[in-house]
């Protein structure tokens, strides 16, 4: 079992995400280090991404400013270099574009060929990041990604949604890590109502399709009786905008331990 | 590497899983479509009767004369309906649309040229339509922006990003994954995940397809080349698809190099740009060492975007066509200089096939001939150029 799994074994998982380098690279490893220490049990890193076609307004403008204020792919490796000085086993995951992951030649020499997505896979099994989530690479696409993937012992997460319909089987045959079930249709961003039924058949067929695997339910959650809910009908909740929502607001560390908290509470209660 | 939809490596569908289905629709639709004679005779009786095809092939003569090499023949897209190449591709998207059910079109524009064909379209066949439109473009083109109203369009101003075509391109894609069922993408250029670039193609292919057959008329000879400007690609690879062949016929794209590819103000992708995965495809884009794309920039708010299609990386990548990159200067140089000496006043971005064409006409010989595709008309343009030769005028 890959570490990532780890994250399933305490009651449901709480899975929050955070964007590296917001506001800032220091600002970021301390609310990466308060949300473990408020009992997440994944914690999902974001490389910002200058055109992240997947997010709603508050991630974006997340990203927006992390790349401003200097961040790179190799900092976020820092980033989380950091949290795992202080949290070796926290199971961790990175969630980016495909771009920056084929593109990152980690310290090659300019000239130097690289294997397309070594480089990246390298660094991430020497930094223990333990899956990866890319918003823009379908099922279909991974095989070139896999392949390298694999061999690191990092598992490539698969997506389903609500359109996925009859690919879920294929997904869902035999995944890496969990499944990401993207809870509705459209971008990351905060919801007021959720089509619980559904996303309960998306679990459902996922599970049909293959029994052991876990299923964490992202894009909309905020409050504790939305997490509870989700964590009720699948493995655990993903929650990234309402908290960096909550940074954006001027949130202190404290203001995330506390947010995190109340929603691991709440998973624990489904 | 999954096979479907690619240019040997260059393609793809790089793509959220909420538009995999979506796309599938689409590719399966299409396929059944573009065999089915009810749609095929439809969408020709549409070009015909309403956009104004098959457009002219014009021999220019006395410019031809004036440079004082080959014959230079100008496949006139600017005098379709609407006023692009453009206006292909949009009929035949809403059309598979409608044939496919959809009720309403979502488009991308950077110029505006995309979103007036497409606003077009729907207004012809009774579709609703949202058009997103960099913040920035609906500024500098708001003439277009008021022409799609008129047309019964929505425009959204994207704020995000810089503000232009690649950030309408990224909020079309946002828009259209949260409203998948009744709505079809209607992409405007050869780019994006399979299967828009093959679609987009072969939308625009009929441009290639009749300036072959008249130039076989006219002259009866293949020219000794093609030129088409290139952002996305789409007026390239329709003039050049089915002259793909024929060996003998150079393919040139010329794209555009803002104030040229030693500065960072440039949107030549194959000049200046890396491989990459981005907007659904595999290909060539202006980036950074860590993959973030870059700002892009040329007076031409049509070639405005840091990528170009995977069909054109391919044909660069066996050397089956050449791309060459065209400053500012040059292309408003090439704008006046047809206006002045065949009295046409074509789009800023076709104008940058013309000043390569300038360029390369007085090397070759008198009995060559080559063709350059006018991809569009430049009133939209007038303002523009005025600006850039530091006269304002109130539009």
């Amino acid at each position: 079992m890959t570490k990532t799994l780890k994250a399933f074994e305490n009651k449901k998982a709480f899975i929050p995400f955070i964007t590296a380098g917001y506001p800032n690279a220091d600002a970021s490893v301390e609310y990466i280090l308060a949300a473990a220490d408020a009992g997440a049990d994944l914690i999902e890193v974001g490389i910002p991404f200058s055109d992240p076609t997947a997010e709603g307004p508050v991630i974006q403008k997340a990203d927006m400013v992390a790349l401003q204020n200097g961040m790179t792919v190799k900092g976020a490796f820092e980033v989380v270099e950091r949290v795992r000085k202080v949290k070796p086993d926290l199971p961790i995951a990175f969630m980016t574009y495909i771009n920056p992951v084929f593109k990152f030649r980690g310290d090659a020499p300019e000239g130097v060929e690289t294997e397309p997505y070594v480089p990246f896979f390298e660094r991430c099994k020497a930094d223990g990041i333990d899956a990866l989530i890319l918003a823009d690479l379908p099922f279909e696409e991974q095989e070139e990604v896999l392949s390298v993937s694999d061999k690191y012992g990092v598992d490539l997460i698969s997506m389903v949604s609500p359109t996925s319909e009859d690919r879920i089987r294929r997904i869902a045959k035999s995944p890496r890590g969990f499944i990401y079930v993207v809870s509705s249709m459209g971008v990351t961003g905060v919801r007021s109502s959720f089509a619980y039924d559904t996303i309960g058949n998306m679990v459902r067929l996922i599970r049909e399709t293959n029994p052991s695997v876990k299923c964490a339910v992202g894009f909309g959650i905020s409050t504790p009786e939305q997490a509870e809910k989700m964590a009720s009908i699948s493995d655990g909740a993903i929650v990234g905008s309402a908290i960096l929502r909550l940074i954006a607001g001027g949130g202190t560390k404290e203001d995330v331990y506390n947010y995190v908290k109340s929603m691991k509470d709440a998973v624990d209660r489904a | 590497m999954n096979q479907k939809g690619r240019f040997g490596i260059y393609g793809g569908q790089y793509i959220t899983e909420t538009l995999m289905n979506a796309l599938d629709e689409l590719e399966k639709s299409y396929n059944k479509a573009k065999n089915d004679p009810a749609f095929v005779g439809e969408l020709k009786r549409l070009l015909a009767e309403y956009a104004g095809r098959p457009s002219l092939l014009y021999y220019a003569e006395k410019m031809s004369k004036d440079l004082g090499g080959c014959k230079i023949y100008l496949k006139r897209e600017d005098l379709n309906h609407t006023g692009a190449h453009k206006i292909n591709n949009a009929l035949g998207q809403a059309l598979l649309a409608k044939y496919m059910g959809k009720t309403r079109l979502i488009a991308e524009t950077g110029a505006g040229q995309h979103g007036v064909a497409t606003a077009t379209a729907a207004a012809l066949l009774g579709m609703e339509c949202d058009v997103y439109m960099g913040k920035l473009d609906t500024e500098r083109q708001a003439l277009n922006v008021y022409r799609m109203e008129l047309l019964g369009a929505r425009v959204h101003p994207v704020e995000s990003g810089t503000g232009t075509l690649k950030d309408a391109v990224n909020e079309a894609m946002r828009e259209w994954s949260c409203r998948v069922s009744d709505t079809h993408y209607c992409l405007g250029s050869c780019m994006g995940p399979h299967p828009f670039p093959t679609i987009v193609r072969d939308f625009q292919a009929v441009i290639s397809e009749e300036a072959r057959a008249q130039i076989l008329e006219k002259e009866g000879k293949l020219p000794k080349a093609v030129l088409a400007c290139v952002g996305g690609g789409s007026n390239a690879i329709g003039s050049f698809y089915n002259f793909i062949n024929d060996k003998d016929v150079q393919l040139i794209g010329c794209e555009a190099a803002g104030r040229g590819v030693d500065t960072p103000e440039t949107a030549a992708t194959m000049a200046t740009g890396s491989i990459g995965i981005f907007h659904g495809m595999k290909s060539i884009f202006c980036q950074n060492e860590e993959g973030q794309i870059a700002p892009v920039y040329s007076i031409s708010a049509g070639l405005d975007y840091p990528g170009i299609g995977p069909e054109h990386a391919y044909l660069a990548s066996i050397g089956r066509a050449s791309y060459v990159p065209i400053t500012d200067e040059e292309a408003v140089c090439a704008f006046e200089y047809l206006a002045k000496e065949e009295g046409i006043i074509c789009a800023i971005e076709s104008a940058h096939a013309l000043a390569y064409a300038i360029k390369i006409a007085p090397t070759m010989d008198k009995d060559d001939v080559i063709i350059v595709t006018l991809s569009g008309r430049g009133d939209k343009d007038v303002a523009a150029i005025a600006r850039y030769r530091g006269r304002d005028l109130h539009d």
